[in-house]
C-alpha cells in the first residue's frame, strides 16, 4: 500500500495546516494512548507521571511529532530517511511494532478532534497510509 | 462478561446521545469504504462504490450506515448483555455475510474517528477510554459466534 503522488500531496498539505499545533497534537495523542491502551504504559515505567498532559507526556509528545514532521519532509524515501530512528527503536527502545498502530490511531483521533473540517475521509486515508508507511520504516531494522 | 461502573454507563450514554444516527450513519460507512477500500467486497449489491465521490453520494451506503448505528444503539441499551444481544448478528456476519472479523475492529476505529469529528474536545482522553472499552465489548460480541 505505497503512497501515491496524490497521497504525498495530501499529506504535505494537511501537515502544513496542522504542524503549528504539533506539540499539542503529540501531547494529546500520547495522553490518549497511555489512558485508552494501558498496555503501552509498560514502556514508560521510568516516568514519574503518566497522566494526560503531564510534563513527561508533553515533552515526549513533542519528540514524537517532530519525528512525524521529519518523516513528512522525507516522504519520498522513508526507509533511508528514518534509518537512525529505526535503529533506535529496534536496538535501544525495543518497542513491539504492534504499538505503532496504536499511536497512529490516536494521532488520527486527535486530527479529527482538532481539525474536524479538514480531516475528511480522503485526508484520513492518506494520513493513515502515511503513518503506516512511517511505522514500516521504523520497523525496518528490527530483524 | 464486561462489568460497567455507573460512571462508565453515564459516559457511554452521554457520548451516544450526542450522535445523530441520520447524520453520522452515512458518514461512518462512507469513511470505512474510503479508508479501507477492501471492505467494498461486502457490498456487491450497492452499485458504484469505487470512487470517493460515488461512495459519498451512494444512497445504499447512507442507509446501511443508519442500520449499523441502530444496531449499536441496541448495545448501548443492553450494556450488561452485549454478547447475547449480538449473538444472531454475529452468526449472520459469519455464516451468511462471511465478513472477516478483523473488519469489526477497523469499523470500530472509524466509529471513534467519525464521532471525534462531531464531539471534538468532549471526547477527552477519559471519555475515549470508556468509549473504547464499550467498542471492544461490541467487537468481541461480533466475533463471538465465529466458530
Amino acid at each position: 500500500m505505497s503512497l501515491t503522488a496524490k497521497d504525498k500531496d495530501t499529506v504535505r498539505a494537511f501537515w502544513a495546516k496542522v504542524s503549528g499545533k504539533a506539540e499539542d497534537i503529540g501531547s494529546d495523542a500520547l495522553s490518549r494512548m497511555l489512558l485508552v491502551y494501558p498496555q503501552t504504559k509498560t514502556y514508560f515505567s521510568h516516568w514519574k507521571d503518566l497522566s494526560p498532559g503531564s510534563a513527561p507526556v508533553k515533552k515526549h509528545g513533542k519528540t514524537v511529532m517532530s519525528g512525524v514532521g521529519d518523516a513528512v519532509s522525507k516522504i519520498d524515501d522513508l526507509t533511508s530517511g528514518l534509518l537512525s530512528l529505526s535503529e533506535l527503536h529496534a536496538f535501544t527502545l525495543r518497542v513491539d511494532p504492534a504499538n505503532f498502530k496504536i499511536i497512529s490511531h490516536n494521532i488520527l483521533v486527535v486530527f479529527a478532534i482538532m481539525f474536524p473540517k479538514d480531516f475528511t475521509p480522503e485526508v484520513h486515508v492518506s494520513m493513515d497510509k502515511f503513518l503506516s508507511a512511517l511505522a514500516l520504516a521504523l520497523a525496518e531494522k528490527y530483524r | 462478561m464486561v462489568k460497567w461502573t455507573e460512571e462508565e454507563r453515564q459516559t457511554i450514554r452521554s457520548v451516544w446521545e450526542k450522535v445523530d444516527i441520520d447524520e453520522t450513519g452515512p458518514q461512518l460507512i462512507a469513511r470505512a469504504l474510503i479508508v479501507y477500500p477492501w471492505t467494498e467486497r461486502y457490498f456487491g449489491t450497492f452499485g458504484d462504490i469505487f470512487t470517493t465521490s460515488a461512495i459519498l453520494t451512494n444512497a445504499k451506503v447512507a442507509t446501511h450506515g443508519k442500520v449499523v448505528l441502530r444496531a449499536l444503539d441496541r448495545a448501548v441499551k443492553n450494556l450488561d448483555n452485549i454478547t447475547e444481544t449480538y449473538a444472531a448478528l454475529s452468526r449472520l456476519h459469519y455464516e451468511k455475510l462471511k465478513v472477516d472479523p478483523d473488519n469489526f475492529r477497523l469499523l470500530a476505529d472509524c466509529i471513534t474517528i467519525t464521532i471525534a469529528c462531531k464531539l471534538k474536545a468532549a471526547l477527552n482522553p477519559q471519555v475515549q477510554a470508556t468509549w473504547q472499552k464499550f467498542l471492544s465489548a461490541v467487537v468481541e460480541a461480533m466475533n463471538n459466534q465465529y466458530k
